[in-house]
């Protein structure tokens, strides 16, 4: 189902197969060379020039000091030392890493529970997904940032509701720089639904007789809950864990809006991104920008493996 | 893959992939199978069935509260966008008595071009978007799920890769490229990428779709002496309806959301995506204009709005033509 599965796949298959086996597949594996390559061209391009080329540039260019104006002149480790001293990069870190580890349990718990309560042909389904999913295809969009930035301001809707029910509230809770953060993570939970949905898919592919079995036997609801849908939910848990960690790690749009562009106030916003765009495309500090990128893949990365690492324990996989 | 993550996109990236899901795996095709669902056995008789009612309308009367909680912001801000600005900061209800239309006018001519302008941007940038993915990752798609050629594995691997390759990691070179080609201030530089496949997850999920039909159509197509250009424009293509119906929902939503991109490439106010003009109302002397803002910020969310729907009965269609897998 998921790109997740399928590399984990890629592994398994080399592994599984005889020498013969794989002499037949080298000699069937060159049969459509020629086609093969000009089917994949455009991608292939692309790959060069748009992914893999900028990717090594980048590297090259954190190694160096480079405005646009002038040509980049090689400072060795220097951005990577500053980076070491910049309480601002030290600030949009933790910001960054709250935010993820945060938002993404709560919005995959509340995608799970919804999605449990949205079983099998329940009545009104598709009018519930549907309500449900929608914050998720708008969430993204400047509009709803903006959205935001008036209900979680001082005379916002967020207070006004809170006046109805009898507590006077006259927080700013976009410019509080302790409550600025939640608002986004808020945001963040409200776009559950694409989690939901995967839920939903995974949830259907639970063959009905193990609940069926399972009750027979006397398991009650939660028995059957903790043992056969999350063990069997599981790669998909993993999935949407992956997908959503390595996501929430490049929020932008949000901060950006809600805080029109600053990280503010006092830089409870900055996420890591919003932080890397100000010094690339306002300071034009091209290579600081760089360096700051590959702190990224380096953090992306590492989380990713450590994902992988740790499903061992927990993902079960039915074969 | 640029606007996957450009637009902090775990969100889009996720819906797709559910979507995705949904469209190879016959989401929920049993409307009558009313079980209670996972961990909920169905009790084995005897009075059970009130118990059992009675459970549902709990359920019913917390999804419906769920429900109205997530769109009530959604509800409330086009209200808003009705009212006057200081009723915006006054009314927490829904009840509109009278229409304010005077928000759309002022926002429509609020900034330095009408709103027209970026909307014409916006279509534009997204019509290349859908062209060029549907192009560009079908293309990639065939080779990989239908051709034996050498280092197929390992390509594949590195595009399932760069699905997880955040933006931010290459936007400095590309954007330091594309400015030495002078594409800054073009629209190059937010549809070209798309010619070229960077949105590397659709081709993973064409992969997944072109993987599903049977070869047989392939090999009779071959025995009729159809060469691969053939078998891939008239077989393979028409029978990819729902992928392609995927892919550009999804394009077309992420792309006409996307503010990373244009917010780097386009500098020039009559170049602005419709996010960009959205977010420059912030700091144009309208920034307290309320009232413009909502109704400006309702007219960029009907084109999505009106893609979900749209998307949405494209998904079903899929699901029904690809069937429980």
């Amino acid at each position: 189902m998921s790109a997740i599965s399928e590399l984990t796949s890629l592994r398994r298959d080399k592994s599984g197969s005889s020498p013969e086996d794989r002499r037949m597949r080298a000699k069937e594996a060159g049969r459509d060379n020629k086609a093969g390559y000009l089917f994949l061209l455009p991608w292939l391009v692309g790959l060069v020039v748009i992914t893999i080329g900028p990717l090594l540039a980048s590297l090259y260019l954190s190694f160096t000091d480079y405005s646009l104006i002038q040509a980049p002149t090689w400072t060795g480790l220097d951005n990577y030392a500053r980076m070491l001293e910049d309480p601002r990069l030290h600030n949009s870190l933790r910001v960054t890493f709250t935010y993820v580890f945060v938002s993404v349990p709560i919005q995959l718990a509340l995608a799970l529970a919804i999605a449990l309560l949205l079983d099998r042909g329940m009545r009104g389904l598709p009018l519930y997904r549907s309500v449900f999913y929608l914050p998720s295809m708008l969430g993204s969009s400047v509009a709803i940032a903006i959205l935001w930035r008036q209900m979680f301001g001082t005379s916002g809707l967020v207070n006004q509701v809170l006046a109805l029910v009898g507590v006077e509230s006259t927080t700013g809770w976009i410019s509080d720089p302790d409550t600025a953060l939640w608002t986004i993570v808020l945001l963040h939970v409200w776009t559950f639904g694409s989690p939901m949905i995967i839920f939903l898919a995974g949830l259907r592919q639970i063959p009905r007789m193990y609940y069926e079995a399972a009750s027979v036997d006397g398991a009650g609801r939660w028995r059957s809950f903790v043992q056969i849908t999350l063990p069997l939910l599981s790669p998909i848990i993993f999935f949407n864990l992956v997908l959503q960690v390595i996501g929430a790690f490049q929020s932008f749009t949000q901060a950006f809006v809600v805080s029109n562009g600053t990280g503010g106030p006092s830089d409870s916003t900055l996420f890591y991104t919003l932080y890397l765009y100000q010094r690339g495309f306002t300071d034009f500090q091209m290579g600081y920008a760089s360096a700051m990128a590959w702190l990224l893949v380096i953090i992306v990365g590492v989380l990713t493996a450590l994902n992988f690492f740790l499903s061992r324990y927990w993902v079960f996989y039915d074969e | 893959m640029s606007d996957l993550q450009s637009h902090s996109a775990s969100t889009a990236t996720s819906a797709a992939a559910g979507a995705a899901a949904g469209t190879t795996r016959g989401d929920e095709r049993s409307p009558d199978r009313r079980s209670s669902g996972p961990g909920v056995p169905d009790g084995p008789g005897r009075g059970s069935s009130a118990r059992a009612r009675g459970r549902s309308l709990v359920k019913h009367l917390l999804l419906v509260a769920a429900s109205l909680l997530m769109i009530y912001p959604l509800l409330w801000m086009i209200a808003s966008s009705l009212r006057p600005t200081d009723v915006i900061f006054r009314e927490p209800g829904l009840w509109v008595s009278d229409l304010y239309l005077e928000n759309y006018a002022e926002g429509w001519y609020a900034l330095s071009n009408p709103f027209g302008q970026y909307m014409l941007n916006s279509a534009l940038v997204v019509t290349g978007a859908v062209v060029g993915n549907l192009v560009s990752c079908s293309l990639a798609a065939y080779a990989f799920a239908r051709l034996q050629f050498r280092g197929r594995t390992m390509w594949f691997a590195i595009m399932l890769l760069t699905i997880m390759l955040p933006i931010h990691v290459i936007v400095v070179p590309q954007y330091i490229l594309f400015n030495q080609l002078g594409w800054v201030n073009t629209f190059i530089p937010l549809v070209l990428p798309k010619f070229l496949a960077t949105d590397a997850f659709f081709v993973f999920l064409m992969v997944q779709f072109i993987r599903g039909l049977p070869k047989e159509l392939d090999e009779a197509a071959r025995i009729d002496g159809c060469g691969h250009w053939k078998i891939f424009s008239r077989v393979i293509v028409p029978l990819m309806g729902p992928a392609i119906a995927t892919t550009a929902v999804f394009t077309f939503l992420w792309t006409w959301s996307d503010f990373f991109t244009p917010l780097i490439y386009l500098t020039d106010p009559s170049m602005y995506t419709v996010p960009v003009a959205l977010r420059s109302f912030l700091d144009a002397t309208s920034g307290s204009n309320w009232g413009a803002m909502f109704a400006m910020s309702i007219v960029s969310l009907v084109p999505l709005f009106l893609a979900f729907l749209f998307g949405q009965k494209f998904l079903v269609r899929g699901i029904a033509t690809t069937g429980g897998k």
